[in-house]
C-alpha cells in the first residue's frame, strides 16, 4: 500500500467516510454544523457538496435525537454516523447510546442489529476548559454492547473509520482534536484495520509503555529520548479500547516485564486500571520485574490556563520518570 | 360504516389484549412472572384502533405497557407468553422480558424500559423510512408521563424540521404511576404542545375503538403527506402502574366510573350488538380470545428455560 501519499488525521478521517458512502447508499452523517459548515472542526468540509442535505445532515442542537436517531435508523437498516461535536456533550446523548443502541439486540434475543458509528472529538490541550476538554472514553468501555476505538495517526484513523462503519455494532469513535492536523502516509485506495487489535508502534525490549490516542506521540518522543540512554521502551497504541486486544498486552509483558500505562484520561476509573487489572490477573503477572505504573490525567476537572491544563495530563517529563521508576 | 371483518378484528383484539394481561395478573399473583409489569387493561381501543391501520411497512415503539401494542401488531401471543415466563422460546429467549419484547418482522421496534425511550429511535427509523421512499410511517406510543421527557422535546423538533413520517401517539391514561397529569402539566390538552413544533394535534376519545380507528386511518395520510402529527388517546388504566402500586393517589369511584361507564370493550359490544352482530358471534369471539391465551400458556409452560450459555450470547453482533 502506497504510504508516502500524506494527509492529515482529519482528511484520512473524511477520506473514510467520503469513500464509505460512495460505495455505501445506506451510510450518512448527520450532526450540528456537519453541512454547509463542514463540521466545526472542519473534518467534513466538501462533504455536503458531493452527498447533498439528504445524505450529510445538519442537526439543531439535539444530542439526544443525533444518538437516538442514529439508533433507529441502524436498527431498520442504515448505517449511520453521527457526529457529537465535543465529546463532552457524550453525556446528553448517552441515554440513547447505553439504554437503547448498546442493548437493543441483547434484550430482543440477538434479532435487532445496531449499525452505527457515533465519532466525536476528544481531548485537552486547547485551553477550552473543563467542559470541552474531556476524556471519558473509560465511561464506554463499561458498556457491553459498544465497541470503543481511539486512533492516533491518519492512517490508524482511516482504516478504523471504514472498519467502524462496516461494523455491525454500535461504535463509538473518539478524535483527538490536537491530532487533527497531524500528518501521516495514507494509503488511497480503502483498507480496514481490525477492531480489537493494539499496534507496537515501536518495537522494544526493557518495558511495555500502554498508550493510545494523543499519548501515542509523546510516549515515542519520550522512547527515542531513552533510546541514548540504553532503555529500549516497546510502545504499544492499543488503538480498539472496548474490546481491548488482552493478548497484545499480555504476550508484551511477558516479553519486557516492565509496564507502564499512559493515558490522558484521569487516573481514577480510566481505562488503565482495567489493563492493570487484565495483567495482573494472568500468566503476565508471574514475569513482572516491578510494579505495573500508570501515568494519567489527574482526578481534576481539565483547568483553562494553559500551564496547569500542560501539568494536568502526562507530561514528557512524568511519563520518562515512571519509565525510569519501573525499568 | 366499517367492515364486518374490520369490526371484529378490532374486537377480537380488544378481547385479546384484555385476556392477555388479565392472565399475566393472575400470574403475577401465583408468582408465576418474576420482577414487575405494566398491563394495558382498559386501554385497549387505543392500541387495537391505532395499530390496526397499519400497513407491513410502518413501524411503531412501544413502552413499558407494551402488550396490548404488541398484539394489535399481530404479535404471536405463545412467544409473548414465553418471554413473560422467561423462557428460551420467548421472543426474546427469555431475556429481554415484558418491557423488551419486539419483533422487527412485524414492525414492533420494541418495548421499551425507558419512558420516552422510544422518541428519537421513532424519529430514526421514520428517517429511515423517508430515505428509503417506503410510503411508511411510525407510530411513537408514549405516556402523558413521558411527553414531559427532554427526549419528547427534541424528537419532535427533529421530526418536525425533516417532515419524518413519526406520528406521535400519546395514550393519556391520566397518571404517571401516581402524578395526575393534571399536576405534571400546565396545559389542558396534550396535544396543545404540537404548535409549540409546527405540527398538527388532536385529542380522541382513547376508549371509542371505532373513533380512534378512523381517526388513524386519516392520520396515516396525513403524515405521509405533511409530516410528524401528534394525537392524544384519552383512556385509562384499570390496574396500578406495575405489580407493585397500592393506587392510593385515585379513589375508588373514579376507577369504577371507567370501568362501568366508559369500558372500551363494552362500547364496541353496545355498537356490534346495534349493527348487525348477534350474540352468539360476540360469544364466540371472547371463547376464541380465551382458547388463545390458553394455548399461549400451554405452550409457555412447555418452554424449557435458556440454559447459562445464553448469558453471554448476543451482546454484538
Amino acid at each position: 500500500m502506497d504510504m508516502e501519499r500524506i494527509l492529515t488525521y482529519s482528511k484520512a478521517i473524511k477520506e473514510a467516510m467520503v469513500q464509505k458512502m460512495r460505495e455505501d447508499p445506506k451510510v450518512f452523517l448527520m450532526g450540528e454544523d456537519v453541512g454547509i459548515y463542514g463540521g466545526s472542526f472542519g473534518v467534513s468540509v466538501g462533504m455536503f457538496d458531493e452527498f447533498g442535505p439528504e445524505r450529510v445532515r445538519d442537526t439543531p442542537i439535539s444530542e439526544a435525537a443525533i444518538a437516538g436517531a442514529a439508533a433507529g435508523a441502524a436498527v431498520t437498516g442504515m448505517r449511520p454516523i453521527a457526529e457529537i461535536m465535543f465529546s463532552d456533550f457524550l453525556t446528553i446523548a448517552a441515554d440513547q447510546i447505553v439504554n437503547q443502541a448498546a442493548k437493543m439486540r441483547y434484550m430482543f434475543g440477538g434479532k435487532a442489529m445496531v449499525p452505527m458509528v457515533v465519532r466525536a472529538a476528544e481531548g485537552s490541550g486547547s485551553g477550552a476548559a473543563a467542559q470541552h476538554s474531556q476524556s471519558i472514553e473509560a465511561w464506554f468501555c463499561h458498556i457491553p454492547g459498544l465497541k470503543v476505538i481511539v486512533p492516533s495517526t491518519p492512517y490508524d484513523a482511516k482504516g478504523l473509520l471504514i472498519s467502524s462503519v462496516e461494523d455491525n455494532n454500535p461504535v463509538i469513535f473518539f478524535e483527538q482534536r490536537k491530532l487533527y492536523q497531524l500528518k501521516g502516509g495514507v494509503p488511497e485506495e480503502m483498507y480496514r484495520i481490525p477492531i480489537g487489535k493494539a499496534d507496537i508502534k515501536r518495537k522494544g525490549k526493557d518495558v511495555t509503555v500502554i498508550t493510545y490516542g494523543r499519548m501515542v506521540h509523546m510516549c515515542l518522543e519520550v522512547a527515542e529520548k531513552l533510546s541514548l540512554e540504553g532503555i529500549d521502551v516497546e510502545v504499544m497504541d492499543l488503538r480498539t479500547l472496548s474490546p481491548l486486544d488482552k493478548d497484545a498486552i499480555i504476550s508484551s509483558v511477558k516479553k519486557t516485564k516492565h509496564v507502564v500505562i499512559v493515558h490522558e484520561a484521569n487516573l481514577t476509573g480510566g481505562i488503565g486500571g482495567e489493563i492493570a487489572g487484565i495483567i495482573c490477573d494472568s500468566e503476565a503477572f508471574f514475569y513482572l520485574d516491578a510494579p505495573v505504573k500508570r501515568v494519567c490525567g489527574m482526578d481534576v476537572p481539565i483547568p483553562y490556563n494553559l500551564e496547569l491544563e500542560k501539568n494536568s495530563v502526562p507530561t514528557a517529563r512524568t511519563i520518562e520518570e515512571a519509565i525510569k521508576m519501573t525499568v | 360504516m366499517l367492515e364486518k371483518n374490520t369490526l371484529l378484528d378490532l374486537y377480537s383484539k380488544m378481547l385479546c389484549i384484555r385476556a392477555f394481561d388479565e392472565k399475566i395478573a393472575y400470574f403475577f399473583s401465583l408468582g408465576k412472572v418474576h420482577g414487575t409489569t405494566h398491563l394495558y387493561v382498559g386501554e385497549e381501543a387505543t392500541a387495537a384502533g391505532v395499530c390496526s391501520v397499519l400497513k407491513e411497512q410502518d413501524y411503531i415503539t412501544s413502552t413499558h405497557r407494551g402488550h396490548g401494542h404488541a398484539i394489535a401488531m399481530g404479535m404471536d401471543m405463545n412467544l409473548m407468553m414465553a418471554e413473560m415466563l422467561g423462557k428460551v422460546d420467548g421472543y426474546c429467549k427469555g431475556k429481554g422480558g415484558s418491557m423488551h419484547i419486539a419483533d422487527l418482522d412485524k414492525g414492533n421496534l420494541g418495548a421499551n424500559g425507558v419512558v420516552g425511550g422510544g422518541f428519537c429511535i421513532a424519529a430514526g427509523a421514520a428517517l429511515s423510512q423517508q430515505m428509503n421512499h417506503t410510503d411508511g410511517i411510525t407510530v411513537c406510543f408514549f405516556g402523558d408521563g413521558a411527553i414531559n421527557e427532554g427526549n419528547f422535546h427534541e424528537a419532535a423538533n427533529l421530526a418536525s424540521i425533516w417532515r419524518l413520517p413519526v406520528l406521535f401517539l400519546c395514550e393519556n391514561n391520566q397518571y404517571a404511576l401516581s402524578t395526575p397529569k393534571s399536576y405534571a402539566m400546565n396545559i389542558d390538552k396534550i396535544s396543545d404542545r404540537a404548535l409549540a413544533y409546527g405540527m398538527k394535534g388532536m385529542e380522541l376519545d382513547g376508549n371509542d375503538v371505532i373513533g380512534v380507528y378512523e381517526a388513524i386511518k386519516e392520520a396515516r395520510e396525513d403524515v405521509l403527506k405533511n409530516g410528524p402529527m401528534l394525537i392524544c388517546c384519552n383512556t385509562y388504566r384499570y390496574m396500578g402502574h406495575s405489580r407493585s402500586d397500592a393506587q392510593t393517589y385515585r379513589t375508588r369511584e373514579e376507577v369504577n366510573d371507567w370501568k362501568k361507564n366508559r369500558d372500551p370493550i363494552d362500547r364496541m359490544e353496545k355498537y356490534m350488538l346495534a349493527n348487525g352482530f348477534t350474540k352468539d358471534e360476540l360469544s364466540k369471539a371472547r371463547q376464541e380470545a380465551e382458547r388463545k391465551i390458553e394455548q399461549a400458556v400451554q405452550f409457555a409452560e412447555e418452554s424449557p428455560f435458556p440454559g447459562l450459555e445464553l448469558i453471554t450470547t448476543d451482546v454484538y453482533a
